[in-house]
């Protein structure tokens, strides 16, 4: 077990370095930081000026691992475009994000785990039918457009929430819903296709024989099982909800780090965006470990392998 | 009960085995979802291609005595502005006619990209396993730990905006699905039968995954280009929705709801008919790839 625990740790790191690597050569290297902080009608003068301030004109290989170092270190540099610490920005604008993606995880398994598991206690029946018609119609709506219709319908129809900003739990309620919605597709689908499998199997058969039907045998018996699989891929959906939080947080006016991520973009904070890209890869590193963890735990067979 | 055998349907009836092609244009026939989703798709094409015929106004010209006119069902709607105008008086269903023009162009593009990367990875990983399988598979954990969006956001800025930089971004960043696919296919397929003759018989390598192993991935490439030109549609509705995709005053779907967002309140259609036809072609896309799945491989349903 304290094998595959370091084999995964170890993958996960080596993928967070190379996605920073990755990420620090797109923003530095094969773009022009200098020109973008200077913006369109900026002299070639006065970007030669920015490129020697912010030290752009050095090798980018020595600019990586000066940042890693700092990274490292807790060091996450400065924002040009906030005038502040990026870390200072992150951790003002954290918590309001890690809010929304875990009420939005909540949303995703309120609706999708008992879509699925109507669904699968009779494959192909109109209930059936209709989760997999209301799947594929939730994979094909824009999240901000549903963001917006919801603000006509619940902001401005009948008012009865908030529409933008952070301040009460009520404003949360919206954003949580559409950002929660996006993931609803896969899990239900997931949960289906693991109960019907495990519905199949010889030991629901024997449950069966001994009388249990229907809601019973899925919470007693089915599925335990089924969530198996469902539950790391939440854990893996979590770790998508921040970047998913850009689009959310944006049509919301919502103060957390996927709206600063935007507004850092337009501003050509590349410091700033380098940060946030890193910490979200991180943070879908980290879940996708602990997903790998979880299942070693529930599902002795990965173990040994 | 009666048991109704592929000889009692009549287009069985002349052939005494009907081919496979056969077979799977009876099953394309039958399918709901699939039919669906060539009308749709297909209406779409149509409309973007025939748009300079079908638009009844040009897209891009202003008319400050003409803006905000309600569509023609609404009160105070005009027949020559079918759908309406908006804030700068342009007739909204010309826009939306010469929008499926770039989400379509953008989706082939983006999609067409994303195959081209992820089959070449996917059928390398899957043909020659080791250690090429062992670096396409970290690239591709590497590739799927990436914020997708605020990744294509920030460099379709850096780069500056243009319909060809979105292409290459969000087709540089959607090739993941190809890859998995054409990577298990194949790793399948190396260990047929035709493949170890065609080595006999001294094919090179860039022979067997040409003649003998792609053209048995294409029905899995095809179902996957599908699905992912409706996931890149969307992709590029959101980037020109925050301002960093297709630019004004270019008519992107994307790019419109942002611009109608100002006047949700009073003038909601202006976010409603972009968003209804964005749904529209995204699920008529998914419902063909959906559809197509079910007809090339009839076992794999569920």
């Amino acid at each position: 077990m304290l094998k595959y625990i370091l084999q995964r740790a170890a993958l996960a790191l080596a993928v967070a370095l190379v996605v920073s690597f990755a990420t620090f050569m797109l923003l530095n290297y094969a773009t022009d930081p200098a020109s973008a902080l200077a913006g369109e009608d900026a002299t070639p003068e006065i970007v030669e000026q920015i490129r020697q301030t912010y030290g752009f004109d050095r090798p980018v290989f020595v600019r990586y691992f000066e940042w890693l170092g700092g990274v490292a270190r807790g060091d996450f540099g400065e924002s040009y475009y906030w005038n502040k610490d990026v870390a200072v920005l992150v951790l003002e604008r954290a918590p309001v994000t890690i809010a929304l993606a875990l009420s939005a995880l909540m949303v995703t398994i309120v609706i999708a785990i008992p879509l699925g598991a109507i669904a699968a206690l009779r494959p192909n029946s109109w209930a059936d039918r209709l989760a997999l018609t209301f799947a594929v119609s939730a994979q094909a709506i824009p999240s901000f457009w549903l963001g917006l219709m919801l603000i006509i319908l619940l902001g401005v129809m009948l008012p009865i929430l908030p529409i933008s900003g952070d301040s009460s739990w009520q404003h949360f309620v919206m954003p949580a819903f559409v950002l929660g919605a996006s993931s609803v597709p896969a899990v239900m689908r997931l949960t289906r296709t693991g109960l019907i499998e495990v519905m199949e199997s010889d030991y629901i058969r024997t449950a069966r024989s001994k009388g249990y039907r229907g809601f019973a045998l899925l919470r007693r018996h089915a599925m335990r099982n089924a969530l198996l699989p469902v539950v790391s891929v939440l854990a893996v959906q979590l770790g998508q909800k921040f970047g998913g939080s850009v689009i959310t947080e944006s049509v919301f006016a919502i103060n957390g780090l996927g709206r600063l991520a935007l507004q850092s973009i337009l501003g050509s904070d590349i410091p700033t965006v380098q940060m946030l890209i890193f910490i979200f890869a991180l943070i879908f590193v980290l879940m996708n470990l602990l997903a790998d963890l979880l299942n070693a735990a529930l599902d002795p067979r990965i173990r040994i392998t | 009960m009666t048991i109704s055998t592929p000889a009692d349907l009549p287009a069985a009836s002349e052939a005494k085995t009907p081919t496979p092609r056969a077979l799977m244009l009876r099953r394309a026939l039958e399918h709901k979802g699939f039919i669906a989703g060539v009308v749709i798709v297909g209406t779409l094409i149509l409309v973007a291609l025939l748009a300079p015929w079908l638009a009844p106004h040009d897209p891009f010209a202003q008319s400050l005595p003409h803006r905000l006119l309600p569509p023609v069902w609404a009160e105070g709607g005009n027949w020559d502005y079918l759908l309406g105008t908006d804030q700068v008086g342009r007739d909204y269903l010309s826009r939306l006619i010469y929008g499926a023009r770039v989400s379509l162009t953008i989706g082939f593009g983006a999609a067409l990209i994303g195959m081209m990367i992820g089959v070449t990875l996917g059928v390398c990983a899957g043909y020659f396993g080791g250690w090429v399988d062992h670096s396409v598979s970290f690239l591709l954990t590497a590739q799927l730990a990436l914020p997708g969006l605020l990744l294509a956001m920030a460099l379709v800025f850096i780069i500056g905006p243009s319909v060809w930089v979105v292409i290459g971004i969000i087709g540089v960043l959607h090739w993941t699905y190809f890859l998995v696919v054409t990577r298990s296919a194949t790793q399948r397929l190396r260990s047929q039968d035709f493949v170890a003759a065609a080595r006999a018989m001294g094919a090179t390598r860039w022979q067997i995954l040409r003649t003998e192993i792609l053209p048995n991935l294409s029905s899995q490439i095809i179902v996957i280009f599908t699905f992912e030109l409706g996931i890149s549609i969307l992709a590029e509705s959101s980037l020109s929705f925050l301002g960093v995709g297709i630019q004004p005053p270019t008519p992107s779907w994307g790019l419109m709801i942002a611009e109608g967002k100002q006047a949700l309140f009073y003038r909601p259609w202006l976010v409603i008919l972009p968003g209804v036809s964005l749904f529209l072609l995204v699920i008529g896309a998914n419902l063909l790839g959906d559809g197509l799945r079910d007809i090339t491989s009839p076992q794999g349903r569920n």
